[in-house]
């Protein structure tokens, strides 16, 4: 039998690509309100620059290196479907039986979104201080050799998927929506390349506070929204498992608010703004890798302990001396590894607390650990070989005077009357 | 003739308007203003980053007025801006050589 077109996954995954997509413009509100007013055209353009790098490479190779013919389970070929070409299959079936599609094409927008805004969430790390060309070059190598490589071990059937070494008994890998491919790369990424580039000049002296925590919110609120179609969506389908996504999602993030703010009240004294907004991604990134294998209730558990690690964590800079400016590590990294983690706790059927064993606990870490290793590896390569070559670092007066006017010609926030002098 | 300048708390600032207009005051020069004085600042934390902003905000009024009416403005100004705590703000008084109204090109106290 044809297998038939399901128009209504079809259609659903098209709208859930769009959600995904408006997550980068988000990030980029998110983290422009909490940088200075003289680097906030920079911090966005770092995120607009990431989308218009990958939005580039991915249907060039990055899909083929994803989902094309593998390369020993670690990366697919270039080749295979270079320029959506090749062995390219426009029919992406929906069931074992073959009875329903959507197309690839489809799958093919969706996927490169979260390509896109993955990239996107390091460059907080290296705020006001990193040459624009330089991080353009980044987001198209890193793209390449961290993030493609990572899709394909984790969801294309290699090294950490479940056609992989590591499933123990009934426990195999679970990573839903990305809790290893995109926050904890990504949040490692950030402390490799925090660590590379260097402090910011006045870092920890130096006042550094938000200047609009009005756009941070924004900017949590759609990433929110994004989320639906980033973790919903990767249901693949309209059907309880993407509801019960959709409730996971929302569920930890509200705890994790709850969480965070619960840690700032006793141990700051206010429960803050850019508190609850952290809390808000915090909880985001820990139910990725969960929302469909969690129970509501479990996932209030994942969201609230995200909140109450992740408001530590963002200290831990200050202690250890490096500037991961707007804490990815601190939310991503740690939120991420705590999601991943938790499917060990609880997986509904195979966690811990389920009478799962400690099996799918350790597959969890043995998952998270080789995602912190390679992405680590790949990154220090990478960011190692644009210091030596291209440079990361911005004039130290560009850095003081504003990287906005120094490196774009733009100021966000006219505070002086200007004169047109030459109309073109 | 002299220049009234006062810095004061923002949230006074009605009242301030309201008493100018009681002693005859038929306009001013409105501002913000931040600065410290006693007072100082406050703390504020952001991720367990704590600041301390020692610059709070204030409102500034100036008023030009005629020789005569110096201690009667002055005391309005005084009398409704104050709460009895720290940060209420001052008010000072400084001499004037000549003033103009630019509409009709009057000069000194008639141009007041």
């Amino acid at each position: 039998m044809e297998p038939v077109l399901d128009t209504g996954v079809s259609a659903w995954m098209l709208v859930s690509a769009s959600f995904v997509l408006l997550m980068t413009p988000g990030l980029a509100l998110f983290y422009g309100g909490m940088v200075r007013g003289k680097s906030v055209l920079n911090m966005m353009m770092m995120s607009f620059g990431a989308m218009a790098v990958v939005g580039v490479i991915y249907v060039l190779w990055g899909w083929s290196m994803s989902y094309g013919a593998s390369l020993g389970g670690i990366v697919g070929n270039p080749f295979d479907q270079f320029g959506l070409g090749g062995s390219f299959d426009p029919v992406a079936l929906l069931d074992d039986e073959g009875t329903r599609y959507m197309p690839t094409i489809v799958d093919v927008g969706f996927q490169a979104t979260f390509a896109i805004i993955t990239v996107a969430l390091i460059s907080g790390a290296i705020a006001d201080r990193a040459r624009f060309g330089t991080w353009l070059v980044f987001a198209g190598l890193w793209a390449t050799l961290a993030y493609f490589p990572m899709a394909h071990m984790v969801w294309s059937g290699g090294l950490l998927s479940d056609g992989g070494p590591f499933v123990f008994g009934d426990a195999a890998p679970i990573d839903f929506a990305g809790g290893t491919v995109v926050h904890i790369n990504a949040g490692v990424a950030a402390l490799v390349l925090a660590l590379i580039v260097g402090r910011r000049k006045g870092f920890g002296t130096e006042p550094m506070r938000p200047h609009n925590l009005p756009l941070v919110m924004l900017g949590a609120a759609l990433l929110w929204f994004g989320w639906f179609g980033f973790n919903a969506g990767s249901a693949y389908a309209t059907d309880e498992g993407a509801g019960l996504a959709w409730v996971n999602t929302t569920t930890a993030t509200a705890a994790a608010i709850l969480g965070w703010l619960l840690v700032e009240k006793l141990r700051d004294g206010a429960a803050t703004s850019l508190g609850a907004a952290s809390g808000v991604v915090a909880g985001l990134v820990a139910i990725t890798p969960a929302a469909g294998d969690v129970s509501p209730v479990g996932a209030i558990v994942v969201g609230a302990v995200a909140g109450v690690l992740s408001a530590f964590a963002v200290g831990l800079k200050y202690k250890l001396g490096y500037d991961d400016s707007l804490d990815v590590v601190g939310v991503h990294l740690v939120s991420g590894l705590w999601g991943t983690v938790s499917l060990g706790f609880l997986a509904t059927g195979t966690g811990l607390f389920y009478g799962g064993g400690f099996n799918q606990l350790a597959v969890q870490v043995i998952i998270a650990l080789i995602a912190v290793v390679f992405s680590a590896v790949v990154t220090l390569v990478i960011g190692y070989v644009l210091k030596v070559t291209m440079g990361w670092r911005v004039p130290e007066e560009t850095e003081v005077s504003g990287i906005d006017l120094a490196v774009h010609g733009e100021t966000a926030y006219e505070n002086s009357g200007s004169t047109i002098t030459e109309a073109r | 003739m002299k220049l009234v300048t006062a810095v004061v708390q923002p949230h006074r600032l009605d009242d301030v308007k309201t008493a100018l207009e009681g002693a005859g005051v038929r306009g001013m020069t409105v501002s913000e203003a931040s600065g410290y004085g006693r007072q100082k600042g406050h703390t504020e934390v952001y991720r367990g980053a704590e600041y301390t902003v020692d610059l709070v905000p204030k409102v500034r009024v100036e008023v030009l007025v005629t020789d005569a009416d110096v201690t009667a403005v002055t005391e309005a100004i005084v009398g409704a801006a104050q709460t009895g705590k720290i940060g209420d703000g001052k008010v000072w008084v400084v001499p004037v050589e000549d003033v103009a109204r630019v509409r009709t090109g009057e000069h000194g106290d008639a141009a007041l």
